[in-house]
């Protein structure tokens, strides 16, 4: 038995029809079509699924779409703006914070609510935030200078430098 | 620091350019196999064996097919009609594609159901029935070769034991002599564990069959797309798929490492699927299922030893290896050797004499190997060299550091001709373990690290020096299936003067689309942002075998240069025809070709590019368009030296890697900021294996830790902060000088982990631990020892 909801994704209301069992990640991949939240685990380890709900993070592969009725969700594809990138994509591609790019739209998401809720953070903040996201690819060095950058973006500070140091 | 001859505009080699690739996979744009969408796909699921070894007696999928939306359930049966239900492996051995009558390991693929959606083909999945005669299966390698173990590759009709091959080389009769004499020898036993490159995407396909033109398209998460096209024509040419009528795309590629190699049997059954039903089919694995099917890594056995003299020259050593590889040898492995490149393993050290031996047997675990980010089998190799070399420093008392000085080869004595028949291209291991020890203030950490030991506080230092060996490779050591392991490059200038460059490798996030970009504009001096890079089509690229063994940069990136090459040589001739100079009078500076001694007369590389469509010499091919097919003269040799300091704590053995500092050499580097992203990726997949992850079974062969709940990919806190340099001895080779970079830290960063916890546990008698090291293991070893308090440690 289907049931119909109403969501809005990245500002779009959409209603729908859905079996109750589908889980919002299918929901948001299959039925509404964009492709930009990954799935990487059936266990809710990986956080490749990683989105927005009013606001707050969370892994979409947790979630049904039925639960998600009413809610507003932010995925990858909704953060730029007409301006622009947001500060989180700049500081990901300005500081090589991406390899294959797979674990990078829920690492985003997961950055931009750590920095609402905390605009300064360290760098023990930072890994310990993002340590629900995993990445294969970067060792993390980048993901987390990439978040130090974006955050001084967003509080309008001078930028940190984005190019690489070496031990010599 | 690294020197630039082309400006910022151009951005050739040695500039941190900022990725070409990275705009669309910051706005979710990539484009990932999960992602391709095509009017009419049918999703299929797959039934997988809950046991390690057992006979089918019966599969019955009448429940399954009363669903819904449910078309087929395909079953080994059904695909013998075809002869489709085993495939060849690259190692000459055979794999099912479905099983007919026996089930080899836990999780292998029984059945495969095709449904109209993805739910339904799960709900499909576990309606059918499966009967199973569970069988006592053969899971520890050591008893595979037992006389009363069951033999298990029943399928083979002349197979009576479950050996698979024997492999060795070296100087037998005298390492064995100098092992008689020495003044010293060690040895010891260690287990290099099962391991999975867990990339964060997993596998899949999307397979879609044309009946009526007869023509297969293969969406599918591959390293190799032609070579890999290749197979399937091997595979199905007599069901009337030839190579011509296949075209396999390899889309974003969500991290590869080894894993997406090989020919998995899911790709095979999505192909037959899509034949038969005439519809795309679609197969996306789960992590689980990728976990506990897709091949593994590592799983040697190795018995290591070494010869040498009281005053720390090493003389000899010997290393005997048993390779547990599952139920079939089914290795990504591109070399003659069955050991793929362990024969690496005399490591960074000048000694005449050496000797290697490996034997492999069948065990009831899924197949494999590959390699897990590094040349295949180098990983093994160099744990080891690395680990052996610290346990007769630890024997005969003296610094590590100070005995790999001793014993390095030295820079003058390159080439380097090994034991173990290698020609090393260059390397200065001197000066990398230098610029380390300077990094991480080595002597100072030495005197910290006495006076906590006074305390009994638990301090280590760990070095690993290493040499690797990638870009596979010359012909004749590497093919694939007889082809040759060379690798292409196609540029094609517009009249405009930018241009379009394709390969046969395929990045997996190796940034190929802006260092091949960077390696063109070097040569041309065209700006790198005017050229795009494409890989991953068969039907438009050139022959290639693919992106593994840190072989792109090697192969195709040399490739790149050549073809640019001979581009270069028709612009000089343009040039001195629009300048009406004679060649000999041109000279070249990135992006134009001046008359010397007047150096206002000058053309342009646009100028020139656009003259060849519009105002070329007579005589001469129109156009600007050139292809180069290299097959390289030899390996290349990146070397590293790492230092790991640790701090583990007394009370809960909690190991904490305070610093790592990891200088590498890998010759000319084309981008410092992505040459060091791979670094610290590497690094990270070397921490995994030295703490964290090893894929366990038990007894009944039943995987333990087949999710991501339990299998340990480190997260951001368990990643330390890297600490990353390097020192340039381009390879001699090498048309640029390039080595490759992005697997030699998941090689040299293990041993470097274990080294530096063996020594921290060194007052307590503790001269080696195994891969993962836990705290468990800490704290089991040090109760072997009898050094702690049973009271405190029972209650």
């Amino acid at each position: 038995m289907k049931k119909e909801i109403t969501l809005k994704i990245n500002g779009e209301e959409f209603t729908k029809e859905v079996e109750p069992r589908t889980l919002l990640v299918h929901f948001i991949r299959e039925d509404i079509g964009m492709t930009g939240t990954h799935i990487g685990c059936d266990t809710s380890s990986c956080g490749a699924c990683t989105i927005l709900i009013d606001g707050k993070s969370a892994k979409s592969c947790t979630i049904l779409a039925v639960q998600a009725a009413g809610k507003e969700i932010t995925t990858v594809e909704g953060i730029a703006t007409t301006e622009g990138v947001h500060p989180i994509q700049e500081g990901f591609k300005e500081n090589h914070g991406l390899h294959c790019g797979f674990c990078t739209p829920g690492m985003m998401l997961r950055a931009i609510e750590l920095l609402e809720k905390n605009p300064d953070p360290t760098e023990e903040e930072i890994r310990w935030g993002i340590s629900g996201n995993l990445c294969r690819c970067t060792g993390y060095n980048n993901i987390v200078k990439s978040i130090i950058y974006a955050g001084a973006k967003l509080r309008g500070d001078e930028l940190p430098s984005t190019e690489p140091v070496f031990v010599e | 620091m690294i020197q630039c001859k082309t400006s910022k505009e151009i951005s050739g080699m040695g500039h941190s350019m900022k990725r070409k690739e990275d705009d669309r996979f910051i706005h979710g744009k990539g484009n990932y196999t999960d992602d391709v969408k095509l009017p009419g796909t049918l999703y299929m699921d797959i039934v997988r064996s809950p046991y390690a070894y057992a006979k089918i007696k019966n599969i019955d999928s009448s429940e399954a097919l009363k669903i819904p939306g449910v078309l087929a359930v395909i079953t080994g049966k059904d695909l013998e009609q075809y002869n489709l239900h085993w495939m060849p492996t690259l190692m000459s051995d055979t794999q099912m594609v479905l099983p007919v009558d026996t089930v080899m390991y836990q999780a292998q693929e029984v059945a495969a159901v095709i449904a109209t959606e993805k739910y339904i083909a799960r709900d499909a999945r576990e309606a059918v029935r499966v009967e199973y005669e569970v069988m006592k299966p053969v899971v520890d390698p050591f008893k595979a070769l037992d006389a009363d173990a069951p033999i298990l590759r029943t399928d083979k009709p002349d197979k009576k034991d479950n050996h698979i091959w024997h492999w060795e080389v070296g100087q037998k009769e005298e390492t064995e002599k100098i092992f008689q004499e020495a003044e010293v020898t060690v040895k010891e036993q260690m287990h290099i564990p099962r391991i999975h490159v867990a990339s964060i995407e997993t596998c899949g396909c999307v397979a879609s069959y044309d009946k009526v033109d007869n023509h297969l398209t293969m969406y599918m998460t591959t390293q190799a797309p032609h070579a890999i096209r290749t197979v399937f024509a091997l595979v199905a040419g007599h069901v009337g798929l030839t190579e011509e009528k296949i075209r396999v795309i390899s889309p974003d590629i969500g991290g590869g490492f080894g894993g997406k190699v090989p020919v998995y049997p899911g790709y095979v059954i999505a192909i037959a699927a899509s034949f038969l039903i005439g519809k795309p089919v679609k197969w996306i694995e789960d992590r689980s299922e990728n976990l506990q099917a897709d091949s593994f890594a590592r799983d040697y056995h190795i018995t290591a030893e070494l010869a040498g003299t009281k005053d720390g020259k090493i003389l000899a050593t010997r290393m005997k290896v048993l390779a547990d590889h599952g139920y079939t040898d089914a290795s990504a492995n591109p070399s003659k050797f069955p050991t793929g490149m362990f024969s690496i393993g005399t490591g960074s050290y000048d000694y005449p004499n050496a000797f290697m031996e490996a034997d492999a047997v069948y065990t009831n675990k899924p197949p494999g190997g590959v390699a897990y980010r590094c040349s295949f089998r180098v990983t093994e190799a160099v744990h080891a060299i690395e680990r052996i070399t610290d346990r007769f420093a630890l024997e005969i008392g003296k610094d590590p550091a100070a005995l790999r000085f001793q014993n390095f080869i030295k820079k003058e004595q390159f080439p380097y001709h090994s034991p173990t028949g290698w020609e090393y291209d260059s390397g200065d291991y001197e000066a990398g373990l230098k610029l380390a020890m300077k990094g991480i203030d080595y002597d100072n950490l030495r005197i910290e690290q006495a006076e906590k030991r006074k305390k009994g506080e638990l301090m280590g230092i760990g070095l690993s020096t290493f040499t690797e060996i990638v870009g596979a490779g010359p012909s004749k050591d590497f093919d694939i299936l007889g082809i040759k392991m060379f690798d292409s490059a196609e540029i094609r200038v517009h009249p405009t003067g930018k241009a379009i460059a394709r390969f046969g490798t395929k990045s997996q996030g190796q940034g190929h689309e802006t260092t091949y970009a960077q390696i063109i504009a070097e040569e041309l001096g065209i700006p790198a942002k005017d050229i795009q890079i494409e890989e991953g089509d068969t039907d438009t690229a050139p022959y290639g075998l693919g992106t593994y063994a840190s072989r792109s940069t090697p192969t195709a990136g040399a490739a790149a240069v050549m073809a640019a090459r001979k581009l270069r040589d028709k612009a000089k001739k343009i040039a001195a025809y629009l300048l009406e100079v004679s060649e000999d009078d041109l000279e070249w500076e990135p992006g134009k070709f001046s008359v010397k001694g007047a150096p206002e007369k000058s053309k342009t590389i646009q100028e020139i590019v656009f003259a060849s469509y519009t105002n070329h010499p007579q005589g001469m091919e129109a156009g600007f368009e050139a292809t180069h097919y290299y097959d390289p003269p030899n390996l290349t040799f990146p070397s590293g030296a790492y230092i790991c300091v640790v701090d583990i704590d007394s009370d809960t053995f909690e190991i904490k890697v305070r610093r790592f500092v990891a200088i590498d050499d890998a010759g000319h580097i084309i981008n410092p900021m992505i040459a060091q992203g791979q670094v610290h990726g590497g690094l990270t997949q070397g921490i995994a294996p030295a703490m964290y992850e090893e894929l366990i079974y038990d007894d009944d062969g039943n995987i333990l830790n087949g999710t991501l709940m339990d299998y340990l990919v480190p997260t951001a806190v368990e990643s330390p902060s890297w600490e990353t340099g390097h020192t340039v001895t381009p390879s001699p080779h090498h048309p640029i000088g390039a080595k490759g970079i992005g697997e030699s830290p998941t090689v040299g960063a293990p041993p470097a982990i274990a080294n530096a916890i063996v020594d921290a546990l060194k007052p307590y008698g503790i001269t080696h631990l195994d891969i993962p090291i836990t705290p468990y293991k800490i704290f089991k070893a040090l109760k072997e020892k009898g050094v702690l308090d049973k009271n405190i440690v029972e209650s």
